[in-house]
C-alpha cells in the first residue's frame, strides 16, 4: 500500500483479442478520492480497461499500476485492496443473500465481530437487510446490483471498480445506486465506474471520454462541456423536424440535435444567431414555444466529439 | 495464520459446493440414480449367464431313459424345455425364429444302447449367433450329459453288485477359481465401482468448474485473494466424497443384494480407490480447461468414458483385442484400477501381488493431475 496521491496509472495500455484491439495504448490516471468515469458507447472497451486494472486479465502489453503494485505481477496484492463488480451479475444464483456475501467474507478472511460489522453495515446501505434469506436469483435487477456491491465491499477495499453498475436497472434504483456511491466516495473511497449513461457523467469528478480502444478526451463534466463547439441554443417547438431544417440551413450553426418536442442548435455566437433563428422560424411558420440559451451536457459533447472524429476519418 | 487463511478459502469454496449440490436436483440425480441405474444394468442385463434357455426336444425314443436325460437338462436350471417337436425341421425353424436358443434330439435305440452298456450319443445343437452364450451354454449341456451317463453307470454298477469306489476309470474334473458359479454380477459390480468413481469425479467436477466460467462467477472469484490450488481443492473435494458414498453404497448393494462376496480388505480398497481418483480428476479438470459450456463439459466428459468403458477390460477381455488397442489399454487408469479392484474383492489380494498395478496408476495419476493443474489458470482468457 502506498499514500500516493495516484491511485490508478496507466501507461500506453493495449489488449488485443485475435484481430480485434479492445484497448488501444490507453494511458490514465486516477487521484486517491475521486469517483472517476469511463463513459461511452458499447464496445468502447470500457469493460476491457476495468479488467485489466483489476487485474482480472492480463494486458497485451503496456504499464499499469493501481496502489503501487504492478497488474503484471502483483495481482494478488491488487485483489487484496481493490473491490470488483463485474457488469455481468456474477454472483451464486442459487445462495440467498446472507449466503453470498459470507462466502466473500470468507474468502476476503473477514471474519468474527468485524464480519458482523461489516455485514450488517452492508445490508443496511443496500436495504437488502429484510432479504438475508432470500436467493439472488429471486432478486430483482436493482436488488442484484446492490448484492453485487455489498459483495465487492466486504473488505473495505480503498478503491473500487465497477463496470456498468446501474446498466439494465430502473430509473429510481439507478439514483439510489448512485447515492450509495457518493456516500463510498464521501468516506474516502476511490471510485472508477464505467456507464454507457452520459447523465452519469454529471456525477463524477472526472470523466474519460471513450471511443474505439482510446480515451478520446478526460477531463471534469464541466470541462468537457466547455470542448463543445461554439454555444448551445435550446429551442422548444411542437415541429420539430421542421424547425430542424431550417436551423441547419442557417449560416454559423454548427450541429442540430433533437431531443423530443427540444432542439439543441450548436452555433459559434449565441447572442448573435438567436434572433435571426427566431425569425427564420417565424417566416416559416413554426410555432416556437422558447428559445433559450442552454448549457451543454456531457452528452452533447460526447456525441458532437465523436460525430467529429467520424467526420475527420 | 497464513494456513489458516488458506483452510479457510478452501472450506468456504466445500461449504459453497455442497450448497450448490444440495438445491440442484440435477447433480443429486446423477450422484443417486446413476450408480443405481448402472448396477441394474450391469448387474442383470449385460450379463453372460446362461440361465432358462428355450430348449426344443426331439425325443425319438420315448422310453423312461431318455425322459431321465430330459429331466436332467430341466434340472440343471440352464435350460427350459420350451418345445417338445417330432421332425428335424422343427427344431430348425424354432432356432431360426428365435423361439428357441438350442435343440436335443435323442435318437431311437437311446434306451437300447444304454441298456447294452454301449456308447449311447444325442445331439445337442446351439444357437451361435452369441458367442458368449453359445460357448457357455456348450459346455453346460455336455456336462450335463456326462454328468447323467456317470449316473447311469453306477446306478447299473452297482446293481451288478460292484461298489462304485473301486471302479477304474478316467474323469476329468473342471474347477473354475474365484468365481465359481461364474456369475457375471461377481465379475461387474466391483468394476462398475471403477467406472462409477470415474464417470462421478471426471464429470461432475469438470461440469462445476465449468459453471463458474460461463454463469460469470469466476470473474467474481478471480478477484478475490483465492488461489487456483485452493479454489481447485474446494471444489474436488465435495465430489470426492460424494464418489466414496457412492462406492459405499455399491459395495452394499453388491454384497447384500447381488451377494457379491468381498474377499479382501476394504480399507486397501478404499484407500486404492483414492488413488485412482487422481487421475479421474485431472481428467475431470483437463476437460474443465478445454470447455467453455457446462454442455461442453459434459460431452468431453463422456467422450473420455467411452474408451474406459470398452478398452479397460470392464467388458470385453483385454488380451482378445489387437495389439493396438491392447498398448491404447496400458494409458487407461481404469485398466489398473479394474485388476486392483475385481482382484482385491473376488481373490483377496493385497498389496504384494497389486504393487505393479499400483505403480502404474500412480504414475499416471501424477502425470494426469500434474498437467491439469498447470493448465489451470485463475485468469479470464
Amino acid at each position: 500500500m502506498t499514500d500516493s496521491p495516484i491511485v490508478v496509472e496507466a501507461d500506453r495500455l493495449s489488449r488485443r483479442f485475435g484481430p480485434i484491439v479492445a484497448v488501444n495504448e490507453l494511458s490514465l490516471t486516477v487521484a486517491r478520492g475521486e469517483i472517476f468515469g469511463l463513459i461511452g458507447p458499447d464496445g468502447a472497451g470500457k469493460t476491457t480497461v476495468l479488467r485489466l486494472l483489476a487485474a482480472v486479465m492480463p494486458p497485451s502489453s503496456g504499464q499499469a499500476r493501481v496502489l503501487g503494485f504492478d497488474i503484471r505481477h502483483q495481482a494478488e496484492r491488487i485483489r487484496q485492496a481493490i473491490g470488483y463488480m463485474p457488469q455481468k451479475f456474477s454472483l451464486y444464483a442459487d445462495l440467498t443473500v446472507i449466503e453470498n456475501l459470507n462466502f466473500f467474507a470468507d474468502l476476503f478472511n473477514v471474519r468474527g465481530a468485524r464480519r458482523h460489522q461489516r455485514i450488517a453495515e452492508l445490508l443496511a446501505f443496500s436495504r437488502l437487510a429484510e432479504f438475508t434469506e432470500r436467493r439472488a436469483a429471486a432478486l430483482s435487477g436493482g436488488m442484484q446490483k446492490k448484492l453485487a456491491l455489498a459483495c465487492a465491499l466486504i473488505h473495505n477495499p480503498q478503491v473500487i471498480f465497477l463496470d456498468e453498475p446501474t446498466t439494465g436497472v430502473d430509473p429510481i434504483s439507478r439514483r439510489e445506486f448512485w447515492d450509495i456511491l457518493s456516500s463510498l466516495h464521501v468516506q474516502g473511497a476511490t471510485i472508477i465506474v464505467s456507464t454507457p449513461y452520459m447523465d452519469e457523467a454529471e456525477r463524477c469528478s472526472r470523466v474519460g471520454l471513450m471511443y474505439e480502444g482510446r480515451i478520446a478526451e478526460c477531463d471534469t463534466p464541466d470541462g468537457l462541456r466547455r470542448l463543445t463547439p461554439g454555444e448551445l441554443l435550446a429551442v422548444w417547438t411542437p415541429q420539430v423536424m421542421q424547425a430542424r431544417r431550417i436551423a441547419a440551413a442557417l449560416p454559423g450553426v454548427l450541429e442540430v440535435q433533437t431531443y423530443g418536442d427540444l432542439l439543441h442548435v450548436f452555433v459559434h455566437d449565441a447572442a448573435a444567431i438567436a434572433p435571426q433563428l427566431a425569425q427564420a422560424l417565424a417566416a416559416a411558420g413554426v410555432p416556437v414555444t422558447e428559445i433559450k440559451r442552454a448549457q451543454p451536457r456531457v452528452e452533447e459533447a460526447f456525441i458532437s466529439l465523436i460525430v467529429g472524429r467520424r467526420a475527420a476519418t | 495464520m497464513r494456513f489458516l487463511h488458506v483452510l479457510i478459502r478452501i472450506f468456504a469454496i466445500m461449504r459453497k459446493e455442497f450448497i450448490h449440490i444440495r438445491r440442484d436436483p440435477r447433480t443429486l440425480a446423477i450422484v443417486i440414480i446413476l450408480p443405481i441405474f448402472q448396477l441394474i444394468i450391469f448387474g442383470y442385463a449385460v450379463t453372460s449367464d446362461v440361465k432358462h434357455l428355450p430348449l426344443a426336444v426331439f425325443d425319438q425314443d420315448r422310453t423312461a431313459a431318455s425322459r431321465a436325460l430330459i429331466e436332467a437338462y430341466r434340472n440343471s436350471g440352464y435350460f427350459d424345455i420350451a418345445y417338445y417337436v417330432s421332425t428335424h425341421d422343427e427344431i430348425a425353424y424354432l432356432i431360426d425364429a428365435g423361439l428357441a436358443r438350442a435343440g436335443l434330439t435323442i435318437p431311437p435305440g437311446y434306451s437300447n444302447r444304454l441298456a447294452r452298456r454301449e456308447q449311447a450319443e444325442v445331439s445337442f445343437i446351439i444357437d451361435g449367433s452369441d458367442p458368449t452364450i453359445a460357448n457357455t451354454a456348450l459346455a453346460s449341456a455336455s456336462a450335463i450329459g456326462q454328468a447323467h451317463g456317470a449316473e447311469l453307470l453306477q446306478t447299473a454298477l452297482r446293481r451288478g453288485g460292484t461298489l462304485p469306489g473301486l471302479l477304474p476309470g478316467v474323469e476329468v474334473r473342471t474347477r473354475v477359481w474365484y468365481n465359481p458359479n461364474m456369475r457375471s454380477a461377481n465379475y461387474m459390480v466391483p468394476a462398475l465401482i471403477g467406472l462409477i468413481l470415474q464417470t462421478l469425479t471426471a464429470l461432475l467436477t469438470a461440469v462445476a468448474i465449468v459453471r463458474e466460467r460461463e454463469q460469470g462467477t469466476l470473474e467474481s472469484l478471480i478477484v478475490t485473494p483465492i488461489r487456483s490450488v485452493e479454489l481447485v481443492l474446494g471444489k474436488i473435494v465435495p465430489y470426492v466424497v460424494l464418489a466414496f458414498m457412492d462406492m459405499i453404497l455399491i459395495l452394499v448393494v453388491g454384497t447384500y443384494w447381488f451377494h457379491v462376496p468381498i474377499n479382501g480388505s476394504v480399507t486397501l480398497l478404499l484407500a486404492l480407490a483414492a488413488l485412482f481418483l487422481m487421475s479421474s480428476l485431472g481428467i475431470g479438470l483437463l476437460v474443465s480447461s478445454a470447455a467453455r459450456t457446462q454442455q461442453e463439459a459434459m460431452m468431453m466428459a463422456f467422450f473420455t468414458i467411452l474408451p474406459s468403458v470398452f478398452l479397460s477390460g470392464f467388458m470385453f477381455p483385454i488380451a482378445s483385442m489387437p495389439p493396438v488397442l491392447q498398448w491404447l489399454s496400458k494409458v487407461i487408469p481404469l485398466t489398473y484400477f479394474l485388476v486392483i479392484d475385481r482382484g482385491i474383492v473376488l481373490k483377496g489380494n493385497g498389496m504384494d501381488i497389486l504393487l505393479p498395478q499400483v505403480t502404474m496408476l500412480t504414475v499416471l495419476g501424477v502425470i494426469i493431475l500434474s498437467l491439469a493443474v498447470l493448465r489451470f489458470r485463475k485468469r479470464l482468457e
